[in-house]
C-alpha cells in the first residue's frame, strides 16, 4: 500500500463530508418542509430547522389527502405502491427464474430463438412504446387495475441473464447427483436450484422492489380512478394539482413518505443492493 | 448386489466424435473394476454411461438382470461418486445423505437409521449437523461416500474421486475405500488416470486407449504381462523402456535372444528389471553413460545415454548407488524379463 | 450458446416453463411495437375517422419540425450534462472513499441511496430547493446577484433537470467506480509510485486508464437513463418548458400521443426512439462481451 499522507486524507474527509451534505440535502430540506404549517412557505425563504407541524402535517396526508386537487389520503397509494411493487417484483423473479432454468437445464427446438424473444425486451423500454401498450391494455380491459399496473412490466430480460450467468456457474455434477439421487427436473429446481440461488433472488429482489415502487410513467397511463393511485405519481397530481402554489409542507410530507419505504430497503440491505446493482448490469 | 455386462458399447456424440467404441465387459457380483487410461481416453464416458449421465448410442448394458438403456440414473439402483464431491451446498451432512432416500419415499426411521450406519462406518456422526463448507477436503469426500454407501445400492461407481485431494490424503482415502469395498462386497466400476491407483485398489483393471480397450487383467497380469506397448508404457512408473529388437540383436549374444519371436521388432524393459550386476548364464549385458542420478531415498532413478539408441534409458534401483555423473556403467537384465512386442501394430507377440 | 453438458429432457416441459415470460413479452412488448412500426407509416385525419398509409411522411414530416428537431437538441444537452455531471462527481467521490479504510462503509452508505429516490421525487425535491419565491438556491443566488427563475429562463430551466437527474444517478456511478477502483491491482500504483510519478500523476496515467471499461459502460448506462429514465423528472417539474426548453423525447412522445392525440407522429417519434435503444444496446452488450474477457 502505497501510503496516504495525513493531509490528504484531511482533504478527502472534507471533499466527502461536503459532498455527502450536498448529496443529503434535498431529503433534509424536505424533511424540514413536512414538519411546518402552510403559512411558513408564503413568504420568505424556506425553513432550514424543524417546524412545530409535523404530526399534524403526516396526519393530514395519510388520513385524509387533498379533497381540492383530487388526491385521496396517500395511505391507500402507499398501499397501491406497495401491492404494485411487490407484484412486479414477484412477478419478475418468478418468471426469470423458470426461463433461465428452461434455457440453461434444457435442450430444445427454438432455445435460442426464445432466448432473443426475451432478449428484444431491453431494447423496448415502455417509453418508446408508450400508446400501442396503452391500448393492449386498454383492449384488455385492465385500466385501473393492479393487474394493469403490474403484469406489463414483469417480463425482464436482465433478470433472465443474472438467473442464466449463475446457473451457468452451478457445478454440473451438482444436477447429476440430484438426477442419481432420483431427482426430476421440478424437485431439482425446488430442492437445489432455488435454494443455491437464494442470494441472488434476495440481490434482484431489492432492486426489484427500488424499479417497482419507483414506476411513474406507467401509473400516470393506466390510472383515472384516484382508488389505484400510486404515491410516486400520486406527488406529481398533489403539485400540479391546483392553480395556486403548490402546498408545500403536504407535498414534502408525501415525498418523505414516497421515498421513505425503497430508501429504508437499500439501507437495510445495502450489501444485497449493491451485489443486485453491481452483477445485474454487467 | 449385482453385476453389469456391457456388450459391445458405443458412444458418438452429436457431431461425430467418437468417445467409446465397441465396449465389452463382464464385472462380475462385488468386484471392484478400475478404468484407467490418459485424459481423454473415453472412461469418464463410460462410466457415465452406465450411471444414465450420458446416452448410449449402440450396444447393450446390463446391471444384474435388467437392460437399463433406457433407464433413469435413478432407476438404475446405482451410486456414484464424484470427483469434485457435488455435494449439496445448501443442505447438511445429513440431509445430503438422506436426499436420495427422501426421493424414494424411505420411512423416516429407515433413513435415519441408514444414515447414522453409513456415518458411524465412515466416521463422519460428529459432522452431521454440519454444511459442506465446514468441512475439510477428507470430510467432503467421505460424505460423498456416504451418500453412496446410504443408498444400499447394486453398484459403486467412482469417477475419479481422489483426484481432488492431497498427496498423503489420496493414500489414506484410497486405503479406506478399497477396505470398504471389500467389507461391503458391492461390484464397483472405479475411474482415475492415476495407474497407481489402478494397480493398488483393481480386483482387475481396465486400460482404456482412444475409446477402446487395451487390456483386461488383474494388476498384476497387466503389469507383468503388458498386451500392447500403450499399457506398458502406461502402467508402471518410470514407464517401461523400448528399445529396438535390432540393437539388442547387434549388441547381445543370440542365444539370449532365441526365445524372443520373430516378429518382435520392439523389446520392452522396465527400469527395476536391470540391475548393476555381473551378468551371470542367460542374461543380457547393456553398457551406457550415466547422464544424471535421481536419488530418492530408498531407491534411486539413473538416466542412461546407449551408443547407438536414440532413447535415453531409465533404471530403477532399490538403493543409491555410488556412481558418478558421466561414468560408463554396465547393466544386467535377465531374458525372461523382455518384453517382446510388435512395433507396427504396438501388439505384443508371444 | 452454452447449456449445461448434461440436459433434462421433456418435450413440452422447457415451454411451459417458458410461456409466462414469452407470452408476456409477445403481448405487452413485441405486438405493441409492432404497432407503432404499422402506425408509423399511416395517418388519422382529424376526426380520427379515415386512415390513410403515407409511407415514411411522418418520418419526413417529423425531421423539418422545428420542434421534434428542438427536442432532438435538447435531448443531447440534457444527456450530455447529466451524464457528465454525475458521472465527474461519483469519481470524485468514489476515488476519495477508495483512500478510506475504516470510514468507507459509512460514506458508502450516506452515498447510496439517493438510487432508491424516484427520478419525479427527485425532481420535485430540487424543484423545490431551486423554487424561485421560497427556494433557498435562488435566495443564495441573488447574493451572487443572479436571479434565477426556471419558470422564465430556459438555461436556468435545463440547469435545474440536469441537477435533479444527476442526483439520483451519483449513486449507481460512484457504486460502479469503487468497485473498479477496488479491482485495480495496488502492485501496479505500487511500480507507478517507485517509477517517481506523484499521485495525481498515479491518478491520470494509471487508475484513470484501467478504469476506462467502466467509463465507458457507465457512459452508456447514464445516457439510456437521461434519455428515457427520466421522464418523472420533467412532468413532474417542468413539463417541458418553458418554451420548449426541457421538452425531451420520451416527453415530447407521451405529450404528442396522450395530450395532442397525434398518432401517426406519435407513433414515428417511438420508432426513432427504438432505433436509439437498439443502438445503445448493441453498444453496451458488445463493449461487456469484451469485459468478461478483460
Amino acid at each position: 500500500m502505497v501510503e496516504n499522507n495525513r493531509w490528504g486524507n484531511l482533504l478527502a474527509h472534507i471533499i466527502l463530508i461536503f459532498g455527502v451534505a450536498i448529496v443529503i440535502f434535498p431529503v433534509y430540506v424536505a424533511i424540514i418542509a413536512s414538519t411546518h404549517p402552510s403559512g411558513t412557505f408564503l413568504r420568505g425563504v424556506m425553513p432550514l430547522l424543524p417546524g412545530p407541524n409535523a404530526l399534524e402535517n403526516y396526519k393530514t396526508v395519510i388520513l385524509e389527502g387533498r379533497s381540492r386537487a383530487g388526491t385521496p389520503p396517500i395511505s391507500g397509494m402507499l398501499w397501491n405502491s406497495f401491492v404494485m411493487a411487490m407484484a412486479i417484483t414477484i412477478g419478475k423473479l418468478s418468471i426469470s427464474l423458470l426461463s433461465a432454468f428452461a434455457i440453461v437445464y434444457f435442450r430444445f427446438p427454438f432455445r435460442i430463438f426464445f432466448f432473443w424473444v426475451i432478449f428484444l425486451t431491453l431494447m423496448l423500454p415502455i417509453e418508446v412504446r408508450i400508446l400501442p401498450t396503452f391500448q393492449v391494455v386498454a383492449d384488455l380491459g385492465m385500466l385501473n387495475s393492479f393487474a394493469g399496473l403490474s403484469i406489463p412490466l414483469i417480463a425482464s430480460a436482465t433478470a433472465t441473464f443474472l438467473f442464466r450467468q449463475f446457473f451457468m456457474t452451478v457445478p454440473e455434477e451438482l444436477m447429476e447427483a440430484a438426477r442419481v439421487d432420483g431427482a426430476g427436473p421440478m424437485k431439482f429446481f425446488k430442492d437445489i436450484l432455488m435454494p443455491l440461488s437464494i442470494t441472488n433472488i434476495a440481490a434482484l429482489f431489492v432492486i426489484m422492489f427500488i424499479y417497482g415502487w419507483n414506476q411513474y410513467l406507467w401509473p400516470l397511463l393506466i390510472t383515472t380512478d384516484p382508488e389505484y393511485y400510486t404515491i410516486v405519481m400520486g406527488i406529481q397530481r398533489m403539485v400540479t394539482g391546483g392553480d395556486s402554489e403548490p402546498l408545500w409542507h403536504l407535498v414534502m410530507a408525501t415525498v418523505v413518505l414516497a421515498a421513505l419505504p425503497p430508501i429504508l430497503v437499500i439501507l437495510f440491505m445495502q450489501r444485497l443492493f449493491v451485489k443486485g446493482l453491481t452483477e445485474t448490469e454487467k | 448386489m449385482a453385476s453389469i455386462t456391457m456388450d459391445n458399447l458405443h458412444k458418438v456424440y452429436t457431431g461425430g466424435v467418437r468417445a467409446v467404441t465397441g465396449i465389452n465387459l463382464d464385472i462380475a457380483d462385488g468386484e471392484m473394476i478400475v478404468l484407467v487410461g490418459p485424459s481423454g481416453c473415453g472412461k469418464s464416458t463410460l462410466l457415465r454411461m452406465v450411471a444414465g449421465l450420458e446416452t448410449i448410442s449402440e450396444g447393450t448394458l446390463h446391471i444384474g438382470e435388467r437392460v437399463v438403456n433406457n433407464l433413469e440414473p435413478a432407476d438404475r439402483d446405482i451410486a456414484m461418486v464424484f470427483q469434485n464431491y457435488a455435494l449439496y451446498p445448501h443442505m447438511t451432512v445429513f440431509n445430503n445423505l438422506a436426499y436420495g432416500l427422501k426421493n424414494r419415499g424411505f420411512s423416516k426411521a429407515e433413513i435415519d437409521r441408514r444414515v447414522r450406519d453409513a456415518a458411524e462406518m465412515l466416521e463422519i456422526g460428529a459432522f452431521l449437523d454440519r454444511k459442506p463448507r465446514q468441512l475439510s477436503g477428507g470430510q467432503r469426500q467421505r460424505v460423498a461416500m456416504g451418500r453412496a454407501l446410504v443408498r444400499e445400492p447394486a453398484a459403486f461407481l467412482f469417477d475419479e474421486p481422489l483426484s481432488n485431494l492431497d498427496a498423503k490424503l489420496r493414500v489414506q482415502m484410497r486405503v479406506e475405500i478399497r477396505q470398504l469395498q471389500k467389507r461391503l462386497a458391492t461390484t464397483s466400476l472405479y475411474v482415475t488416470h492415476d495407474q497407481l491407483e489402478a494397480l493398488t485398489m483393481a480386483d482387475r483393471l481396465v486400460v482404456l486407449n482412444g475409446g477402446q480397450i487395451e487390456q483386461v487383467g488383474t494388476p498384476m497380469d497387466v503389469y507383468s504381462r503388458p498386451a500392447t506397448t500403450f499399457v506398458a508404457g502406461f502402467i508402471g512408473s518410470p514407464a517401461m523402456n523400448m528399445l529396438p529388437a535390432d540393437y539388442l540383436r547387434s549388441t547381445q549374444a543370440s542365444d539370449n535372444l532365441a526365445h524372443l519371436p520373430q516378429a518382435a521388432d520392439l523389446i520392452g524393459i522396465r527400469p527395476e528389471d536391470l540391475a548393476l550386476e555381473t551378468p551371470g548364464d542367460g542374461d543380457l549385458s547393456l553398457t551406457g553413460k550415466l547422464l544424471l542420478l535421481e536419488p530418492a531415498g530408498a531407491e534411486s532413478h539413473l538416466h542412461l545415454k546407449f551408443d547407438g539408441l536414440h532413447e535415453n534409458m531409465i533404471i530403477r534401483l532399490p538403493h543409491v548407488p555410488s556412481v558418478i555423473e558421466g561414468q560408463a556403467l554396465s547393466f544386467t537384465v535377465r531374458r525372461d524379463n523382455l518384453h517382446p512386442f510388435d512395433g507396427a501394430t504396438g501388439k505384443r507377440v508371444s | 450458446m452454452q447449456t449445461k453438458r448434461m440436459t433434462f429432457s421433456s418435450k413440452w416441459l422447457p415451454y411451459a416453463l417458458l410461456a409466462p415470460q414469452v407470452i408476456i413479452t409477445v403481448i405487452f412488448f413485441i405486438w405493441p411495437a409492432s404497432q407503432a412500426l404499422y402506425q408509423s407509416v399511416l395517418r388519422q385525419d382529424i376526426f380520427g375517422l379515415r386512415t390513410e398509409f403515407v409511407g415514411l411522411d411522418n418520418f419526413v414530416r417529423l425531421l423539418n419540425d422545428p420542434l421534434y428537431l428542438n427536442s432532438l437538441n435538447v435531448t443531447f444537452w440534457f444527456s450530455v450534462g447529466t451524464t457528465f455531471l454525475s458521472m465527474s462527481v461519483a469519481l470524485l467521490f468514489a476515488v476519495m472513499v477508495n483512500r478510506m479504510i475504516r470510514s468507507r462503509d459509512t460514506y458508502t452508505t450516506f452515498l447510496v441511496w439517493p438510487y432508491a429516490v424516484a427520478p419525479a421525487i427527485a425532481g420535485v425535491l430540487w424543484w423545490f430547493i431551486f423554487n424561485p419565491s421560497i427556494g433557498i438556491m435562488p435566495y443564495m443566488l441573488k447574493g451572487f446577484g443572479y436571479d434565477w427563475n426556471h419558470r422564465s429562463s430556459s438555461t436556468d430551466a435545463m440547469i435545474l433537470v440536469i441537477i435533479a437527474a444527476a442526483w439520483k444517478q451519483i449513486s449507481y456511478n460512484f457504486l460502479f467506480f469503487l468497485a473498479g477502483l477496488q479491482s485495480i491491482p495496488q502492485s501496479l500504483i505500487e511500480a507507478a509510485a517507485i517509477d517517481g510519478a506523484s499521485r495525481m500523476k498515479r491518478f491520470w496515467t494509471i487508475v484513470f486508464p484501467l478504469l476506462s471499461p467502466i467509463t465507458f459502460f457507465l457512459m452508456v448506462v447514464n445516457v439510456v437513463y437521461a434519455m428515457f429514465d427520466t421522464f418523472g423528472v420533467i412532468h413532474a417539474t417542468t413539463e417541458g418548458g418553458p418554451a420548449q426548453a426541457t421538452n425531451i423525447l420520451v416527453y415530447k412522445v407521451y405529450r404528442d400521443g396522450f395530450v395532442n392525440l397525434n398518432l401517426g407522429s406519435s407513433a414515428a417519434q417511438s420508432v426513432i426512439l427504438m432505433g436509439i435503444v437498439i443502438i445503445l444496446t448493441v453498444i453496451q452488450f458488445r463493449y461487456i462481451e469484451r469485459r468478461v474477457n478483460y
